[in-house]
């Protein structure tokens, strides 16, 4: 069953057009990646997602609601259905990271404060972050602490749908494996559908279960690894069959072809 | 001098060129006058064999004119190294622009056109910030219980109480040159006692306002923008959204809710201040007793001047919170503009503020109040 279906998306800007007919669908419980050169528009593609922008023509589905079509009640519902992590966090940096998180909780339920420092807690310690760091603020926190910050703010609401944006860049090599260990988790533990953007070689060939390769405004490849090595796209050559990448991941390449 | 890095020949059917020397960023700069001196109606045969040094720059320019020369006549390219071929193969795969491409130049016209087309996507722009927010009051005021008290309270705090002293010297000090520049004029006719009208009425009715909101544009309408514009920078204002947190209900309606509290507030405490101000500089310059100060003041100072200069109140806080937080989502997502919306900000409330008030005067004298 889909989660998210697009179909023929075509975004302009100006008369510069970023998406050409752009279709794909997400499926439910999967970690889904889309991949792209800079200035692919992947970025545009997922604010248009998470209703940030619009496309200049065609539809999007997500989780059986139409967000060309829907009323402001139902986007107000949607939007508790889904996290959102941003590139660089987007903590409110008035708030300590406690408060960041509890936020959402604090404003859609009506749970006891106890219970919301409880959940906050426990939202903390599932993102792998000491608690002392829930009295911090945004500006006192490490790169990587904000990433995973961020994670536990857009998991507060217990989103069916977690939307990243390049969650592993900025972080150290052990810290980005890390974080892919724990989506995954998340994912497993949680049964949540993640869809995200992403420029990492070790995530595509590890965790994630399909793709999709913008380039040259169009879907150009989608699917599982395998399906999506078998294309002859020039995009597709150079970032996935390149020395580097063939020597890398010399084994999951071998078997493809 | 130059023949250190480009010499030709014309014979009667072909061109030779030679290149020498180092093609480097140094030196590709004399390279290309001569480049351009060159005639290329005939067939060229261009020799590279003599660059002892040469780097990307150098390259680039060989290809650019290398380009150039093939699009009117034919070349010949001889005695390239193979680190030479090399480099140029890297450099033409991403050199896709056939001619040289000529810095653009704005006419006049074209400038004019941007200009208006800026100003038509500001008024749009204006137009929604303002739908927007009315459409946010107006469920607001059918949904009370929505309104976020505790920021409202926060701005209270921040834009009003924190302002008072600096309100309070603004004022004194006006309402003492006020006095001062007055008492010279009516000491003249023995009008001495006069003074009290000119302070009282002036202050209550145009200066106490005015000047509040001017301080007030200036201190909190730019804090409004810059907050605002920072917390878009850093995609806070997107993240809102995504968290359906309307950032008009929770950054907007809260200051604006709040200033127009707080100036009437502002004002009345200003127009004391200021009061007090000429009342003390009449006592210095011309001797008036405070007792005689507030007598006089007592029959000439009615209740309707200060009533007609709190109305301005709520208006020019409306106007200066509005601006603020409108120019504030106009910041786009580099730092640079948050100091330009800033200032434009605090330029268009100080602007907008002195046009209601004579707006305000007009409309009164023509109601004779």
């Amino acid at each position: 069953m889909s989660v998210i279906e697009a179909k023929d998306i075509i975004t302009k800007f100006d008369t510069r057009t970023i998406h050409d007919h752009v279709n794909f669908s997400i499926n439910e419980n999967e970690i889904y990646a889309i991949i792209g050169e800079s200035g692919s528009g992947k970025s545009v593609l997922m604010k248009e997602m998470i209703m940030l922008a619009s496309p200049t023509a065609g539809h999007i589905n997500i989780l059986g609601q139409n967000l060309q079509h829907i009323t402001p009640r139902k986007a107000q519902e949607l939007r508790r259905n889904w996290g959102v992590l941003f590139q660089f966090g987007a903590l409110f940096s008035s708030l300590t990271i406690a408060e960041n998180i509890e936020l959402q909780l604090k404003e859609y339920t009506n749970i006891s404060k106890k219970m919301r420092d409880k959940l906050v807690y426990s939202k903390l310690e599932l993102v792998g972050l000491e608690s002392y760091a829930g009295k911090l603020y945004p500006s006192e926190l490490s790169g990587g602490m904000i990433k995973r910050a961020a994670l536990a703010r857009a998991l507060a609401m217990d989103p069916k749908l977690l939307f990243l944006d390049e969650p592993t860049s900025g972080l150290d090599p052990i810290g980005a494996r890390n974080f892919d260990q724990l989506i995954v988790n998340l994912r497993d533990l949680l049964g949540i559908t993640v869809v995200m953007i992403t420029h990492d070689l070790d995530s595509m060939f590890s965790i994630v279960d399909r793709m999709a390769v913008l380039a040259d405004k169009h879907v150009v490849a989608e699917g599982t690894l395998e399906n999506v090595l078998q294309s002859q796209h020039p995009f597709v050559e150079a970032f996935f069959k390149n020395e580097y990448t063939k020597q890398r991941f010399k084994g999951k390449i071998k078997d493809v072809q | 001098m130059n023949e250190k890095y480009l010499v030709f020949e014309v014979y009667h059917d072909h061109i030779k060129l030679v290149s020498k020397g180092k093609w480097i960023l140094e030196t590709i700069r004399h390279i290309e006058n001569i480049l351009q001196s060159i005639p290329s109606d005939k067939k060229i045969i261009w020799d590279v064999s003599g660059v002892s040094e040469f780097d990307s720059a150098g390259i680039l320019l060989f290809i650019e004119y290398l380009n150039y020369f093939e699009a009117q006549s034919k070349v010949k390219v001889t005695g390239y190294t193979s680190k030479q071929k090399e480099m140029y193969d890297l450099l033409k795969k991403q050199h896709k622009s056939k001619k040289t491409i000529h810095a653009y130049q704005e006419s006049t016209l074209e400038r004019i056109g941007k200009k208006t087309i800026h100003i038509y996507d500001d008024t749009k722009e204006m137009l929604r910030f303002f739908g927007e927010l009315f459409s946010n009051l107006f469920y607001t005021i059918l949904h009370p219980k929505e309104f976020r008290y505790k920021e409202m309270v926060y701005h209270i705090y921040h834009s009003g109480f924190s302002a008072l002293m600096i309100v309070a010297i603004t004022t004194f000090l006006v309402g003492m040159v006020i006095a001062y520049q007055g008492s010279v004029q009516l000491a003249k006719f023995g009008a001495d006692i006069f003074i009290v009208d000119t302070v009282g009425i002036s202050i209550v009715r145009e200066l106490g306002p005015m000047i509040t909101a001017i301080v007030i544009a200036g201190r909190s309408g730019s804090a409004y923008t810059a907050e605002i514009g920072a917390m878009k920078i850093t995609e806070e204002i997107s993240a809102m959204r995504t968290m359906g947190f309307d950032p008009y209900s929770f950054l907007v309606l809260p200051r604006i809710v709040a200033l127009m509290i707080a100036l009437p507030l502002l004002i009345f405490f200003a127009d004391i201040v200021g009061i007090f101000g000429g009342m003390f500089a009449s006592r210095m310059q011309l001797g008036i007793s405070i007792e005689q100060f507030v007598n006089r003041l007592y029959e000439v100072l009615e209740v309707k001047h200060y009533i007609l200069g709190m109305i301005k109140g709520p208006v020019f806080a409306f106007l200066i919170a509005a601006v603020g937080c409108f120019r504030g989502f106009q910041v786009s997502q580099n730092t640079e503009s948050i100091g330009l919306h800033t200032t434009q900000s605090v330029v268009n409330s100080i602007f907008l503020v002195i046009a209601f008030d004579a707006l305000f005067s007009v409309i009164y004298t023509e109601l004779d109040l």
